[in-house]
């Protein structure tokens, strides 16, 4: 008969409840958002009596979680970089040059002179004047190879070493350029996501797409443009030796040399040597400050190593000129006074208080291993999506209004039982969506819209069922019972298959379309829970109490 | 009193003119490929590269003097549209801009964005660039590649289960009415030219799904009355599932296009063409269910002897209590 265990009816209700309580932080969405805000805010240090009040905004013995709101629907900007991992392979080859030169000069009897050969990006060409002393030579450049770290390339060793005619070419071994890619990427996400927090934003998305791509998502920023300037696109901050000065970009620089513009002065062009004494990967900190004439300007603070580098280097080259180079650009070239020992020192030039402050966060944030390729940029205006929002709203209510009337003129009493599921079923949607923190894009909107459709359907699938069997008349238990027995494999069928969609468009989509495969997929999860837990359960309650000799459904 | 949409007990003849019905629907879907084989889909910067950007003024739009303030920025092909919407307040004036990928470039530059609102401010001064999308190249082309695997690979996994829970006539009948939704729906946005990006995808596969749970439902009750009705024509036996099963058809269809056109006319012009494609999909979705996939069903003839149960039948939900 008609009947539902004790247990499964506790079940279904505490699965409601507790979809319930989930759900509700996002009826107060504003001073939850602050809530949690000022929490994170006093659990990062700063309990200020501003914090706790807003913290007590919403009690902390209720779940907080919210539903993320997409870009879309926030306002902010989406980039999609490739990262050049191809950059770090020429500068490890670039590097590589004085160690070979180093190595191979005591054996000048055997190798002859040697010289480097312009070469492709990623190798380094060396040539020897005496090719009989080639084999003497590889062996020395391959003592110069290193093992690789990493687990797959247990065994191999960094570089391949071949010779072609009487040149020596150097370039990064497979098993390396593997690890080094693992390594470039880690670095470039931990970079740029270490930069979009100095910027204290919220809740930004910093994803790893792919081998080489960054996915960067932060809600709120004015724009992609704004975005990108904080990344950097090429922060690479180095210090090189001045070779002399050029007045075009055009001038012969020489093997081993390149030619970058200044920065403030039009027209003023260095002839540098390209491999730096010391890079922006071995500074601790950047800080904003003031040179003595009172003009803004970042001081600066190298690592044991760099200091030690950076040290020797002035002591050895007092009187020569130097310069400071970020982004391929001079920012300044000073003159060398004395030994510089403590491994701090100040870069001055023409900065606003706002640009040294800016510089300081990019230096302290490290440089960036690679350069980044902006392959996808998108910025939606606040505005924009308060009013999608607001459309969004409207829709959804008046689209669910509709179809709650439509349901009771349909099917009376029952429709209303199937309107108080449909309601569940929108709250159990939002709780799980603020339970997995996943994030509610327009078309997400569209896809509650949809379920709240789609919805009824299992309901519908069985009261019409239900009809077909009441009119074999074997009293209402039994037509109800069959009704939910014999529409059950329909339901599940139609079901999954739309499940399956929706994951598909999960798993291949992206942004906008996966909020909406995953509004999609969990709202079939709820109606079908809904469907058939809920409803029959208030109709079997209903039963109980009424007892009714003839039903209409 | 009850509202019916569907009289309470049918006894329609949906095949009668089955084979009239299959030739309109192979006469609409060639119609569909010509137009997306002659004209092409309008396709979004999604699939094709290039940047669009939605001004807001106070303003009326002004199309002719938009497009002389862009051209003198040589930025190639663009073009520009006014975007009218029952949600928008009076002052508010949108329109769309589209500029094509500039050559050797993934993304939009800065500058190019910049120079495109120095222009425009001399139009119109108080002019905001509320959204700007740039989508480069490389990215669009793999996204046109994802999308068309994507929408494969749905139809796939659905062949797959129909085959698993019913025989491979139903999987080939449900495979051909969702192959008719999906050609029909790109058909019309290529006979109308609406603008077809990432977003469309998805509502294609929903229309996959949806069409899908309404081709289910009838041959789920389709399989039941072969066992019940087991000397009954195969036709007739299809008729009655149809009939049956049509006042739930009906009431689904109704329920879900009374949401998708309160979004559709409410929910602004951001989601207006995923709202359509969707709309389109139900009403198409609806009837190939009936006509197309009953049909083919029809034609390909079925087992009938349904007593035991083999493999592919699997029913192993079918006697599920809940």
């Amino acid at each position: 008969m008609l009947q539902i265990d004790l247990w499964k009816r506790v079940v279904i209700w505490l699965t409601i409840a507790v979809g319930l309580l989930l759900a509700m932080p996002n009826g107060f969405y504003t001073r939850v958002e602050q809530h949690n805000d000022a929490m994170k805010a006093i659990e990062a240090g700063a309990d200020t009596t501003e914090n706790r009040e807003q913290a007590a905004l919403w009690p902390d013995i209720l779940p907080s979680g919210l539903v993320n709101l997409g870009l879309d629907l926030r306002g902010g900007a989406h980039l999609l970089a490739e990262v050049k991992l191809a950059d770090v392979y020429a500068a490890r080859m670039e590097a590589l040059w004085p160690d070979v030169r180093d190595v191979l000069r005591p054996e000048r009897e055997t190798v002859g002179t040697i010289r480097l050969q312009p070469s492709a990006p990623g190798e380094l060409r060396v040539r020897i004047s005496n090719p009989d002393g080639m084999v003497r030579a590889l062996e020395l450049v391959r003592g110069l190879a290193q093992p690789v770290v990493s687990l797959t390339g247990a065994g191999a060793t960094d570089l391949d070493v071949r010779a072609e005619d009487s040149d020596i070419v150097v370039t990064l071994s497979e098993a390396e350029q593997q690890a080094t890619d693992e390594r470039t990427m880690q670095q470039s996400l931990e970079i740029i996501r270490r930069r979009i927090d100095e910027v204290g934003t919220r809740e930004p998305t910093i994803q790893r797409q792919g081998s080489e791509r960054i996915l960067i998502q932060v809600p709120g920023i004015g724009s992609a443009a704004e975005l990108k300037e904080i990344i950097g696109t090429t922060a690479q901050l180095t210090f090189q030796p001045v070779v002399g000065r050029a007045s075009s970009a055009d001038a012969t620089a020489g093997v081993g040399n390149e030619i970058l513009p200044s920065l403030d002065e039009e027209g003023v062009f260095y002839i540098l040597e390209s491999v730096p004494v010391v890079t922006g990967e071995e500074l601790v900190d950047a800080q904003p400050s003031f040179d003595q004439n009172g003009s803004p300007a970042v001081n600066f603070r190298f690592n044991p190593g760099g200091a030690r580098k950076f040290g020797d280097y002035t002591a050895a080259n007092i009187g020569t000129l130097f310069a400071i180079v970020l982004d391929a650009e001079v920012i300044s070239a000073p003159r060398i006074q004395s030994h510089i020992p403590g491994g701090s020192g100040i870069i001055t030039g023409q900065f606003t208080v706002e640009e040294a402050t800016n510089l300081a966060v990019l230096l302290r944030a490290g440089a960036l291993p690679a350069g980044l390729e902006f392959l996808e940029e998108r910025t939606i205006g606040p505005e924009l999506g308060q009013d999608s929002i607001d459309a969004g709203k409207v829709a959804t209510i008046v689209a669910f209004v509709a179809v709650l009337v439509f349901m009771a003129l349909s099917y009376g009493l029952f429709g209303l039982f199937a309107n108080v599921a449909l309601i569940i079923n929108i709250v159990l949607i939002f709780g799980l969506l603020s339970l997995i923190g996943a994030t509610l894009t327009l078309p997400g909107i569209a896809g509650i819209v949809l379920t709240v459709g789609m919805a009824v359907d299992a309901n519908v699938l069985i009261f019409e069922r239900i009809r077909e069997e009441l009119r074999t008349a074997r009293g209402p238990a039994r037509a109800i019972e069959l009704g939910y027995e014999k529409a059950l494999s329909a339901i599940i069928d139609a079901n999954i298959t739309t499940f399956i969609t929706a994951v598909i468009l999960y798993v291949m989509g992206s942004g906008p379309v996966r909020g909406f495969a995953i509004t999609l997929g969990l709202g079939i999860l709820t109606s079908v829970f809904t469907a058939i837990f809920v409803t029959r359960l208030l109709i079997v309650m209903w039963f109980e109490r009424r007892r009714p000799k003839k039903i209409e459904v | 009193m009850r509202l019916r949409l569907v009289p309470e007990k049918t006894n329609w003849d949906f095949f009668s003119r089955s084979k009239l019905w299959l030739g309109i629907s192979a006469l609409l879907v060639l119609v569909a490929f010509g137009s997306f084989m002659l004209q092409g889909l309008n396709y979004g910067i999604d699939f094709r590269g290039g940047t669009t950007i939605r001004t807001e003024s106070t303003q009326p739009v002004d199309v002719g003097a938009y497009r002389s303030a862009l051209e003198a920025l040589e930025l190639g092909d663009t073009s520009i549209s006014e975007v009218f919407d029952p949600t928008f307040g009076p002052d508010q004036n949108v329109a769309m801009i589209r500029i094509q990928a500039q050559d050797g470039q993934e993304a939009v530059t800065t500058e190019v964005i910049e120079a495109a609102r120095g222009a425009l401010q001399g139009v119109a001064p108080d002019i905001k660039f509320v959204s700007v999308e740039s989508v480069g190249p490389k990215v669009s082309g793999e996204l046109i590649q994802t999308a068309a695997i994507a929408v494969v690979l749905a139809i796939g996994a659905v062949l797959f289960y129909i085959w698993l829970r019913f025989e491979w006539q139903f999987a080939l009948g449900a495979v051909a009415a969702l192959v008719h939704d999906v050609v029909l729906t790109i058909g019309i946005f290529s006979e109308l030219q609406i603008k077809f990006d990432l977003a469309i995808i998805a509502a294609l596969l929903t229309i996959v799904g949806y069409s899908l749970n309404d081709t289910v439902v009838v041959f789920d009750r389709v399989r039941e009355n072969l066992i019940k009705y087991k000397s009954r024509d195969l036709k007739e036996v299809l008729n009655i599932s149809i009939n049956e099963t049509l006042s739930r058809t009906f009431m689904t269809s109704v329920t879900t296009l009374l949401a998708l056109i309160s979004l559709f006319v409410l929910g602004g012009d951001v989601i207006r063409g995923f709202v359509f494609a969707m709309i389109w999909g139900v009403i198409v979705g609806t009837y190939s269910s009936i006509f197309v996939a009953s049909a083919i069903l029809l034609w390909l003839g079925v087992k009938r002897d349904w007593s035991k149960p083999t493999d592919t039948t699997g029913n192993q939900f079918g006697n599920v209590d809940a």
